[in-house]
């Protein structure tokens, strides 16, 4: 029994010990290199000390000093509460010492711990392997539909009125013998939704070519205005008819906004466009073009994928694309298979992104902690 | 050559730039910055040519005589002026260029900006006529939301900034999300097109 008690109370010394060990052990200061970063940055963290609730607390400063070096030099001072520094200034592979200590008028500053760190960039940001693969898995699928679509299969792709309306709206500039306005909208070339515009110009070039109508198109950047003119005029030259294109049709105007909106209003009102079209990206101006449009009488199709300007477009337009139907209008107009697959894909991805959806409020409804670890799988770094 | 240089350049910066955004390495990073300096060199050449363009645009219009010529010649004029005062004075605080655009660019600017207002009125007014279903709808929620941000909580209460925040937090995000989604894909797709060569629009029209 003697023998027992004597190894019980031993197991509990040794137990005391090793927790006291364990909590010694404890780090009250951490230093690591910066996660998914370019480099040249240590993260140091440490628990709020309790010196914080006693009067004449004054902050914390965090010290470093290179290996080798005797002496700390300070790299940041902060205040109660905030307990995370980030030393930007370190050189990648020398290691570092970092030491915080807390700040207090009564007595001399209190060291809360050492630890040391070397920064160092990394190769690949894991806080976006979800990105990677939401771009894998949808270019996959658009691949797979092009690769159907060149085939031969029979794609479906639903009515788009505002599509369906082009051809209408330029037989109706046609008739009235009055010109047709194009503002590819105010971003530069690579926006996606400016070279989405410019399919659409193409398109709406060779109708006009083949129809004879005057075309105006004044662009706000220099790089879009060369493309635009290249476009209208292999779009008068596959119509057959080069020599009715006008060079000056196609025009700069200005970079300045409302000075682009000032000269498009102004052609608006002297010219009279019987059809204005609004392709692209826009910003403040939509309102501004699009209600001068109607005060004009024009039929006026609009197609932006800034989700702020759509509802100016719907009040004062005939027709809106919304978003990804301005992409779509490559495929809509041309019916070229390899473009009527792209579609498909997306539609197929979109698919996916509901069904990713309704899986996630099954899971919300089943737990919540679920719920927001199924959406956590999902949450990306933008920078 | 013309067309596949081109395509080939697109092809092998369309993946690098891919591929960048995945890596944010000092070395990933440096090549960023530097496309964008390029970029930035790129646009100052293209200036030039637009610049350019309107100049021989305004001068034909002036030496024929055509429609509003003399809006041409003001055209002309401002375009000399900046030049002038911008080359020869420099831009600093008081310089004849800066009190060129502080005095008529921005006013003038300002001037079109606030046209936004009486815009905004007259859309409204057309698309809150209550004709249709749809439009009705639009008329009560455009009315609780309007509302709901004006202080008249002392008078009617919680409510109404409730529901007009009610509103746009889940039926109009609802909306805007979904439209993002499809705008998101959209924009993978074409930038997908426009690497592999599929989409060649960029390249000035034709196949």
């Amino acid at each position: 029994m003697k023998k027992l008690s004597l190894a019980f109370a031993t197991l509990l010394l040794l137990g005391a010990a090793a927790f006291a060990a364990a909590e010694e052990a404890a780090p009250a200061v951490t230093a690591r290199d910066a996660p998914n970063d370019a480099g040249g940055t240590v993260e140091i963290t440490w628990p709020a000390s309790p010196l914080e609730k006693e009067e004449g607390f004054k902050g914390y400063e965090v010290q470093r000093r290179a290996e080798g070096e005797e002496v700390f030099v300070t790299i940041g001072e902060l205040l109660a509460g905030e307990v995370v520094h980030q030393d930007q200034e370190a050189e990648d592979g020398v290691p570092y010492e970092y030491r915080v200590r807390a700040l207090t008028s009564e007595s001399a500053p209190v060291v809360l711990g050492v630890s040391t760190a070397k920064a160092s960039g990394q190769w690949f940001n894991t806080a976006r392997s979800n990105a990677l693969i939401g771009v894998v898995f949808t270019s996959f699928v658009i691949i797979f539909f092009i690769f159907r679509a060149k085939g031969g299969a029979e794609l479906f792709v639903r009515k788009i009125a505002g599509l369906d309306a082009v051809e209408d709206a330029i037989g109706r500039a046609t008739e009235m013998g009055k010109p047709i306005l194009f503002v590819s909208g105010l971003a530069d070339a690579s926006e996606i939704a400016t070279i989405a515009a410019m399919t659409i110009l193409g398109k709406v070039a060779r109708k006009t070519a083949e129809y004879e109508t005057p075309l105006i198109v004044p662009c706000y950047d220099p790089i879009v205005m060369i493309v635009e003119k290249e476009i209208v005029r292999q779009a008068y030259t596959e119509a057959g008819k080069p020599d009715a294109f006008d060079e000056d049709s196609v025009f700069f105007v200005t970079q300045s906004q409302f000075g682009y909106v000032a000269a498009v209003d102004g052609i608006m009102l002297r010219e009279k466009p019987a059809t204005c079209f609004y392709m692209g990206a826009f910003f403040a101006e939509s309102l501004i073009l699009a209600e001068t449009g109607a005060d004009t009488g024009a039929i006026q199709i609009a197609g932006t994928d800034r989700v702020t300007q759509l509802p100016f477009f719907i009040t004062a337009c005939d027709y809106t694309l919304m978003g990804e139907e301005l992409y779509a209008a490559t495929a809509y107009l041309g019916r070229d298979p390899l473009f009527l697959g792209s579609l498909k894909g997306q539609d197929w991805s979109k698919a996916a992104i509901m069904l990713a959806l309704i899986v996630g409020t099954i899971f919300l409804i089943i737990s919540t902690d679920l719920g927001l670890w199924f959406a956590k799988l999902f949450e990306t770094s933008a920078s | 050559m013309r067309r596949e240089l081109p395509l080939a350049i697109c092809f092998i910066m369309g993946i690098i730039m891919t591929v960048q955004f995945f890596i944010p390495h000092r070395h990933s990073q440096w090549l960023f910055d530097n496309m964008l300096k390029w970029l930035i060199i790129v646009l100052t050449f293209a200036m030039i040519l637009g610049i350019g363009n309107l100049v021989k645009l305004h001068i034909q219009k002036v030496q024929r005589r055509r429609r509003d010529w003399l809006y041409s010649i003001v055209a002309l004029f401002g375009i000399s002026a900046s030049l002038i005062t911008g080359f020869g004075w420099g831009i600093e605080a008081d310089s004849p260029f800066m009190v060129l655009y502080n005095y008529i660019q921005i006013p003038m600017q300002a001037t079109m900006f606030s046209l936004l207002a009486f815009y905004i009125a007259s859309a409204a007014f057309r698309t809150f006529r209550a004709r249709t279903l749809e439009a009705t709808l639009l008329l009560v929620a455009a009315v609780i939301v309007m509302l709901g941000r004006v202080p008249l909580e002392s008078i009617v209460g919680r409510w109404l900034p409730d529901l007009a925040e009610w509103i746009l937090d889940y039926p109009n995000m609802a909306a805007k999300r979904g439209i993002m989604i499809g705008i998101g894909l959209g924009a993978i797709s074409t930038a997908l097109k426009i690497i592999l060569g599929i989409e060649r629009s960029w390249l000035g029209g034709g196949d």
